[in-house]
């Protein structure tokens, strides 16, 4: 045993306490507390935009705003405008997407965590990263030039053999032609799942080796470690990756538009109903915004969407928050 | 139920590294066999291919014989799902599943072969905890979450979870090492009551623990860094730590290394 060489006073014993602050801290946490307070202030200023514009349209509406149907915004002088059918066909066509993403996520997410070999997992990881990072125009592109005829005999057979669900009963649209929510559904899911795919690997991936040696220990099967292991430790992670992927789709654009047919007639929740959601009637109708008071009811129904997303999104975060971490 | 374990000339390997060379060692039923040797000499890979744990590293693999009762685990007909139902393990940190209830975490093996009557399941979570000596500090709260214990008392539970199978052989791979005196203390005497009805195999860092709880103890150690770890020898505890053959156990034993 060795002595040890020298032993210093312990520090700040009979110092006062003095509370020292670095210039780079002060510049660095005022740089970062400015940057967070602009985000606030910039979600706060989109929502009063939008109010501030729709209320004129609000109050000359004809129309109960959110239980009327019909859209009819092209004379400022005669509003009667209601954003049901819309909203309707956003949710209608995103909870579609949703529950064809969902599973197929799923099984790539675990797929890529619990199956394929590390070799193959990583390049596949990336492509999958790849996916999210396309164009949502060349996917309305697909879904409207590809897509869509291509569907023709699945839809066909679909609304002759399950015509008496109302899933499945002949639509507002042609549904040869295949411009229908059928068709919006699927492009939307394959936008969804690079996105949860994405988000439900990282948290798969995460699950404690300790846990998985625990299963494994015990003698359970690969298929038996994903089910006591991985799924309920990934689950709230997987269902906010669903929710964000839900808020994607609500708000998706382009790709709807490219794809619906525009119908007069009203929504009536057949998947081959063609129509409009929120963000497509807002981008058909823009380069047409000449009047203050038309283009208000559009933000009016804009302001519906921010809503929706906002509520899409927080519930995903509530999944998040309210689970307690492991380890 | 306590069979015995021959080793026969294993290899153990991680991708191309050479982990462990040559192990050749036995284990007798109903006994406290311990591992002991510095950081690094392969007693925790030889541990876990006793029951298959080492392969599920990816590129791990074992070459040579590990028999339970003569059977060859390694055989190409046998299923390692199979081998760790009949091997149970204790890990070095409490690893209870956070999301079941106290109750499903011991009964969980059993769920896993399929066992579904709520009876036989009750009776074999109480059985199991009170072989831990868990029983009566759990028994009015079976269906909370498994991670509301104390370590201790996690790991414990986990030692009810690998007995509840009723293995034939239990490891453990520094089951103490996450614990404080107290917890340690509640886990070497379980060593001691288990000893009766299973074959024991237990990886320590404490030479003292390696000293109270085992009957034989096993050496490995490195002869140099990126070489493979090796048995140095194996013998009676008691031989061990007062009159050991190899040079080299002994300077670790008196502390003169590792």
């Amino acid at each position: 045993m060795e002595s040890r060489p020298h032993d210093p006073r312990p520090p700040s014993a009979d110092q006062p306490a003095k509370v020292i602050v670095r210039p780079g801290d002060r510049i660095f946490s005022g740089l970062a507390k400015s940057a967070g307070i602009l985000i606030v202030v910039m979600i706060a200023a989109i929502g009063v935009f939008l109010l501030a514009q729709a209320v004129p349209s609000l109050i000359a509406n004809k129309a109960n705003f959110l239980f009327s149907r019909e859209w009819v915004a092209g004379d400022p002088t005669n509003l009667s405008f209601g954003v049901l059918d819309l909203l309707l066909v956003t949710v209608f066509s995103s909870i579609f997407a949703l529950i064809i993403a969902m599973p197929i996520s799923l099984g790539i997410a675990l797929f890529l965590t619990q199956y394929a070999p590390r070799r193959l997992a990583r390049p596949f990881a990336y492509v999958i990263d790849l996916l999210a990072a396309v164009p949502s125009i060349i996917y309305g592109l697909w879904g409207a030039v590809v897509l869509a005829p291509t569907l023709e005999p699945v839809t066909g057979w679909l609304n002759s053999v399950f015509g008496w669900l109302f899933l499945f009963e002949t639509g507002n649209v042609d549904r040869s032609i295949g411009q229908t929510i059928f068709t919006a559904g699927i492009v939307l899911a394959v936008m969804l799942l690079p996105i949860i795919t994405a988000i439900s690997r990282e948290v798969f991936e995460r699950t404690p080796t300790m846990q998985i040696e625990g299963a494994l220990a015990l003698g359970a099967t690969r298929w038996e470690v994903v089910r006591t292991t991985v799924l309920p430790f990934g689950k709230a992670g997987y269902i906010s990756a669903s929710m964000l992927g839900l808020g994607r789709a609500l708000g998706e654009t382009i790709a709807v538009m490219i794809i619906l047919a525009t119908t007069s007639r009203t929504f009536g929740w057949s998947l081959f109903d063609g129509g409009d959601t929120i963000a497509s009637k807002i981008a058909r109708a823009a380069a047409e915004f000449n009047d203050p008071r038309s283009a208000g009811a559009y933000i009016a129904a804009g302001l519906v969407l921010f809503l929706l997303t906002f509520v899409v999104n927080a519930i995903a975060r509530s999944f998040i928050v309210g689970k307690k971490e492991y380890e | 139920m306590a069979k015995r374990i021959d080793v026969k000339d294993l290899n153990l390997f991680y991708g191309k590294f050479h982990a462990v060379d040559g192990v050749t060692l036995s284990v007798p039923p109903r006994n406290v066999t311990a591992f002991i040797g510095p950081s690094g000499c392969g007693k925790s890979t030889v541990l876990r291919s006793l029951n298959r744990m080492h392969e599920v590293i990816p590129g791990a693999r074992a070459e040579g014989e590990v028999l339970l009762d003569g059977e060859d685990i390694y055989a190409s007909s046998v299923d390692p799902v199979s081998v760790r139902r009949t091997i149970g393990m204790v890990f070095q940190r409490p690893n209870p599943f956070p999301t079941m209830s106290i109750r499903d975490n011991v009964v969980a093996g059993l769920k896993l072969a399929g066992v579904r009557d709520k009876k036989k399941l009750d009776e074999v979570a109480e059985r199991a905890l009170r072989g831990a000596n868990l029983w009566a500090e759990v028994k009015d709260r079976l269906n909370k979450p498994g991670g509301g214990l104390s370590g201790g008392q996690q790991q414990r539970l986990c030692i009810a979870r690998a007995i509840a199978v009723q293995p034939d052989v239990l490891l453990m791979d520094e089951p103490c090492s996450a614990l404080d005196p107290i917890s340690t203390l509640a886990i070497e005497d379980l060593i001691t009551e288990l000893k009766k009805d299973y074959t024991i195999v237990i990886v320590t860092h404490n030479m003292q623990q390696a000293a109270r709880v085992s009957d034989q103890t096993a050496f490995f150690n490195l002869l140099g860094v990126g070489q493979p770890g090796r048995l140095i020898e194996i013998d009676d505890t008691e031989k061990i730590f007062s009159n050991p053959t190899e040079k080299a156990t002994e300077d670790y034993i008196s502390g003169r290394f590792g």
